[in-house]
């Protein structure tokens, strides 16, 4: 009996990630944020010193084979803290930017669906938008206090009317195409057209913007930590750890630039992937 | 523009009113005794109703009245004046030289693009993009003014001081400028009218100048536009390295001391100039592109194109 060979269908999704597959700086990005998402999972186990562990014997110790990135002012170790701030870095930048997109994604769904609640909802976003994003996660913090959960309340807030914005576009051009009208057609309610149709047809855009919105955010993070509105000491977050380590910069300059790095490495790899993921669900470029 | 201004300020004023602590306290210190405390109250109308509160905020922000600062005792206004030609300085500053090495580069990417100098370019944006203003602002301090010795790491006394605070945000406005220039580019330079003219034997600097820059500047326009707003509320993290006295050192110093009326009036300056800086570069798009300025004539003709046919059948 001749074995069937197994076809694999050519879905949409399928092509994406072909496409996706194909560009290598892409796939590098994903690679150095699967190592870093792994060194946060396990930061606890792998951290040579505990990240609050203070040696006041060897305090602002240059990078050498014992601690390798040196130690800060209160001797702890700068390759620890780092490697654990992974978990704070990730979870300001995911955390907020999921939140970001699921509500604004929803809030531009049914702005554009329902027109009865498009001028309420937008305009409410042009407001927000109105204020410059800094200023306005600012002025949140300094109404809620300055802490890691008011900070990612404020960059949620700060980065969902993109999200918005973008579903709202997409969905005004896919409500009025015929799948949704024979949807209609056979009784489906709105709720479902909207969660099971429209939706799903506007993911391209806000997928890209997840990935670079995520940069924002994380990037947005460590500038509040970094004047002090964000998370407070002694956490590890990358953005503190440049801001206590100004103050050194010229006998210590290791405590504050080499955080950086791990910050422009997160982010960088973000990049790299957001721009391939544009270009692979770029309908223009499909061949 | 007036509802988004007006949203601004109720949003403000509400983030600052339910801000926990009594800025009283911060006024006459822990030493105040609680009838100075309460005739203080009284004085600057904390005690009244949130929406009276607001209403009077708003009719003073109307007539150009922000209010008193707690801190310094002078008014609001001319304690951001005062310090509104640093931010605007280093943001025009920046964005200049954003400007120049942003679509220099961007260009050069476009036309010569999967070149080695393309790659260099890309890659070096990418790394602007990506990098925290106040960590290259730390680094340049670092290497001109720690190792080198060449610039003055803080202070505003004279053009030798505004060179790092100008570079590191006229370095991340490149990034972004260039990669923007460099898309849009490389969108127009696949147009047909591009192979025309290259047809009929244009030069390549006409080309690329004449025909393909001039038709690639709307989203260089927005991005630009873009990056005035963003660099002008995240000043204060460049302000703050090079301890430069500009107006986000200014309200950040402000949420130190509870003075609220100072943060509400420079969130709102802010939040007036971007708004501003948007209606300039919706301006601009009609000069830049035609099409835009007669889409608006268009729309007009069009609705009165219909009645007349509508006239004429009746």
């Amino acid at each position: 009996m001749c074995k069937q060979k197994k076809q694999k269908r050519n879905t949409p999704m399928r092509d994406v990630m072909k496409r996706l597959r194909k560009n290598r700086m892409a796939m590098a990005g994903l690679i150095i944020l699967v190592i870093i998402l792994l060194v946060a999972i396990l930061a606890p186990l792998i951290i040579p010193y505990p990240y609050d562990m203070q040696d006041y014997d060897s305090r602002m110790v240059s990078p050498n084979s014992k601690h390798w990135f040196g130690t800060d002012n209160f001797g702890r170790d700068i390759f620890s803290r780092i490697l654990y701030g992974s978990r704070y870095t990730l979870t300001i930048g995911f955390g907020c930017i999921t939140i970001a997109c699921l509500v604004g994604t929803l809030l531009g769904a049914v702005a554009a669906y329902f027109p009865k609640a498009d001028n309420l909802i937008m305009r409410s976003i042009d407001i927000i938008m109105g204020i410059p994003t800094f200023m306005l996660a600012l002025s949140i913090i300094v109404a809620l206090g300055s802490n890691m959960k008011n900070l990612m309340i404020a960059l949620s807030i700060t980065s969902m009317p993109t999200f918005a914005r973008v579903t709202r576009a997409q969905v005004l051009t896919i409500k009025e195409q015929e799948f949704i009208e024979a949807a209609r057609c056979i009784g489906a309610d709105s709720r479902r057209i909207l969660m099971r149709h429209i939706i799903p047809n506007c993911l391209a855009p806000i997928i890209v913007q997840y990935t670079l919105g995520a940069v924002n955010v994380i990037l947005w993070g460590a500038s509040l930590s970094f004047i002090g509105m964000g998370v407070q000491p002694p956490i590890p977050e990358w953005g503190l750890m440049i801001s206590a380590g100004r103050t050194y910069l010229r006998d210590a300059w290791y405590i504050s630039i080499i955080p950086g790095f791990a910050i422009i490495l997160t982010t960088y790899a973000l990049n790299l992937l957001g721009d391939g993921l544009r270009d692979a669900l770029d309908p223009k470029l499909k061949q | 523009m007036i509802p988004v201004l007006l949203g601004i300020i109720v949003i403000v004023f509400t983030l600052m009113y339910i801000t926990p602590g009594d800025p009283v306290l911060s006024i006459l210190g822990e030493n105040a005794t609680q009838e100075s405390i309460d005739q203080l109250h009284e004085e600057l109308g904390l005690d009244d109703p949130y929406f009276v509160q607001l209403g009077h905020y708003l009719l003073n922000v109307l007539h150009g009245d922000l209010g008193i600062s707690y801190r310094s005792q002078r008014p609001v206004l001319e304690e951001i004046m005062s310090r509104y030609p640093t931010t605007l300085k280093l943001t025009f500053g920046s964005v200049g030289l954003g400007i120049v090495i942003g679509i220099l580069f961007g260009i050069v990417s476009a036309v010569r693009q999967y070149s080695i100098l393309d790659k260099v370019c890309t890659s070096i944006s990418l790394f602007g993009v990506s990098a925290p203003s106040f960590w290259i602002a730390m680094l340049l301090v670092l290497v001109f003014s720690v190792k080198l010795d060449w610039l003055p790491p803080t202070g505003s006394y004279g053009i030798k001081y505004w060179i790092l605070p100008v570079f590191t945000m006229g370095l991340q406005a490149s990034a972004l400028i260039m990669r923007m220039t460099r898309s849009s580019m490389l969108e127009v330079v696949r147009q047909d009218y591009i192979r025309t003219a290259r047809a009929k034997g244009q030069n390549e600097v006409a080309i690329v100048f004449r025909h393909a820059f001039r038709n690639a500047l709307v989203p260089i326009v927005t991005v630009v536009g873009i990056q005035i707003c963003g660099l002008l509320a995240g000043s204060v993290l460049v302000e703050t390295v090079f301890a430069l006295p500009g107006l986000g050192k200014f309200i950040v110093d402000s949420v130190g001391y509870k003075d609220f009326p100072a943060v509400q009036g420079g969130v709102l300056w802010i939040g007036l100039n971007c708004i501003v800086v948007n209606l300039i570069v919706d301006i601009i798009y009609s000069f830049i592109d035609p099409r835009i300025k007669t889409s608006y004539g268009a729309k007009k003709k069009r609705t009165s194109v219909p009645k007349r046919q509508v006239a004429k059948n009746v």
